[in-house]
Formats: C-alpha cells, sequence, structure tokens
C-alpha cells in the first residue's frame, strides 16, 4: 500500500464523505446473483463503479443484490434516483452501462430502450 | 455454467455477504510441486445447521421457493470434481462458513482462472462495510490485500468514494 497516495486521497475526500453519508443522491443496484454473475454482471458493476470513480460522482452509490428472479433479463440493474420512481434496466451490458450513466445518473433521463 | 474460477469466487463470496458476513477472507493458492490449485473462502456469516449445509450442496435443492443460496454451490463443487479435485463445506449455526475446493492444474476440463482482479475490485468497493482478506498465490505471483487495512489508513473515507475507487483500480492493477 502507497501510504503517501493514501494520505492524499484522503485529505481532498473527507471533505464530501459527510455529504455523501447524508444523502446519496443516486443508487445503483447490480443483480450479482448465480444467473447474473453467469450471464456477466460483474463487468456491468465494474463498469459502473469505474465511472463513478472516473467521472467523480461522489454522490453516487453502487452496489449489488443477490437474484432478481428473472434470469432471461439478466445482467439486470436498478437505478433510484431520489424523488423518482426506480428504473429496472435488463440485459446489460458494459457499453449499455456507459450510457445509463451519461444519459441517466449524470443528466437524469432514463433509457428507456434498456428498461424493462 | 460459470466461465471462469474468478466468477465462481464472485458467486460464493456473495453467499456470504447474503449470509452477513462482516469478514471474508479469499485464498487463491497454487502449489508449484503437486499442480494443485486450492480455493478457500471462509465467512463470519450467520452459518448454516448440517442440514442446510448438506442441502445447499445438491443442485435439486430446489430454487423454489425461499432458498437464498443459488446454484453457485452445487457448480463450484461440480466444477472442482470433475476436474480431479476436491470439495468440502464446513458451517455451523452462528460459526460462519467455509468452502475449501481444489483442482488439479493440468486436467484439460479446467476452467480458466479468468480476471480476479476484477472479482476483488467490485467486491471491495461495492461492500463498502465488509472486511475481505485476499490472497493470491499463483504462478510466482503473490498478492495480499486486508481491506481492514485499507480503511484504517482511509479514517473514514469510505472505500466506495471515487477517489478510493480510482486509486484502487489503479493498485490493482499494478500489483495483480
Amino acid at each position: 500500500m502507497n501510504l503517501e497516495e493514501l494520505k492524499k486521497i484522503r485529505e481532498k475526500a473527507q471533505k464530501d464523505v459527510e455529504l455523501r453519508q447524508k444523502q446519496s443522491r443516486v443508487r445503483i443496484v447490480v443483480g450479482m446473483g448465480t444467473s447474473g454473475i453467469a450471464a456477466g454482471a460483474r463487468d456491468v458493476l465494474k463498469t459502473f463503479v469505474e465511472e463513478v470513480g472516473k467521472r467523480n460522482l461522489a454522490d453516487v452509490i453502487v452496489t449489488q443484490t443477490g437474484e432478481k428472479g428473472l434470469a432471461s433479463q439478466e445482467p439486470m440493474v436498478e437505478v433510484f434516483e431520489e424523488g423518482k420512481p426506480a428504473v429496472v434496466y435488463g440485459n446489460m451490458s458494459p457499453e449499455k452501462a456507459k450510457r445509463v450513466v451519461v444519459e441517466h445518473v449524470v443528466n437524469g433521463h432514463p433509457v428507456s430502450e434498456f428498461a424493462i | 455454467m460459470m466461465e471462469d474460477i474468478s466468477s465462481h469466487i464472485m458467486d460464493i463470496v456473495m453467499n456470504s455477504v447474503t449470509a452477513e458476513a462482516k469478514h471474508i477472507s479469499v485464498v487463491i493458492e497454487k502449489d508449484p510441486r503437486t499442480s494443485i490449485l486450492g480455493l478457500t473462502i471462509a465467512d463470519d456469516g450467520v452459518g448454516m445447521d448440517s442440514e442446510t449445509a448438506q442441502k445447499v450442496q445438491d443442485p435439486f435443492f430446489s430454487t423454489k421457493t425461499g432458498r437464498k443460496v443459488g446454484l453457485g454451490i452445487p457448480l463450484l463443487k461440480g466444477t472442482a470434481e470433475t476436474t480431479g479435485g476436491s470439495f468440502e463445506l464446513t458451517s455451523a449455526k452462528g460459526a460462519g462458513t467455509t468452502i475449501r475446493a481444489t483442482f488439479d492444474s493440468r486436467h484439460p476440463d479446467l476452467p480458466p482462472m479468468g480476471n480476479v482482479r476484477d472479482t476483488f475490485f467490485v467486491l471491495i468497493v461495492s461492500h463498502p462495510d465488509v472486511d475481505f482478506n485476499f490472497h493470491y498465490f499463483v504462478d510466482g505471483k503473490n498478492f495480499t490485500l486486508d481491506t481492514g487495512e485499507l480503511k484504517r489508513e482511509l479514517d473514514g473515507v469510505p472505500v466506495n468514494h471515487p477517489e478510493v475507487i480510482s486509486f484502487l483500480s489503479k493498485y490493482l492493477d499494478e500489483h495483480l
């Protein structure tokens, strides 16, 4: 572990941590049950996480859940936006995940063609 | 079917998370003398009584009602046993679960390792409340990461903060 680097991150990040804990504006939940994983959910989850890192989206949380009970539509993703109904996306891929980040998470317009 | 070992790991660890584990250790090691690949996943989750521990290894113990554990365990067991390895699950109510699988790495049907780096990465950053201990000792690689230690250094900044996500991504690229 490079401690100097971590120290820098800590100092930079500590300012917006409190804000983040009080209110995450968007929560992205990726279904990571057995069928989701077999269908490629890990790469979808990775894409969401990396986009949050790259775009410095401090008010967005990416998390996972187990089986969603709709194996034919895996990988599945739910996006919860504060004060709006949840949107469920099916048959996701890393490319689709990138579009959801840009259009839905950043710009607030759900990608209706991926929604189920 | 799981296409590689790293997907099996992802799936088994998700069971641990579902079982409310707070500490999960994953050890992957290959003995260079015997070519035996060993995978051990241990958690401090709620555990299972012996009847349930037997049932979750059975693929026909249905996915119908109230089953929280998917087909991942029988799939891993199947991969281990068809590639000249072994499978063992030990669990007790309130005392967590340990799964150990071995594989003969020379067996032609052994799936590839796959992207262990991505499995570790997404597990760490999507479960900020769980402490992971990862060990990967395969083919000269010697990698260890204790996220409990990382979190102490971060002093309250969560591991899923964008800055930390980018740091971890780079760190894993360099070391694993």
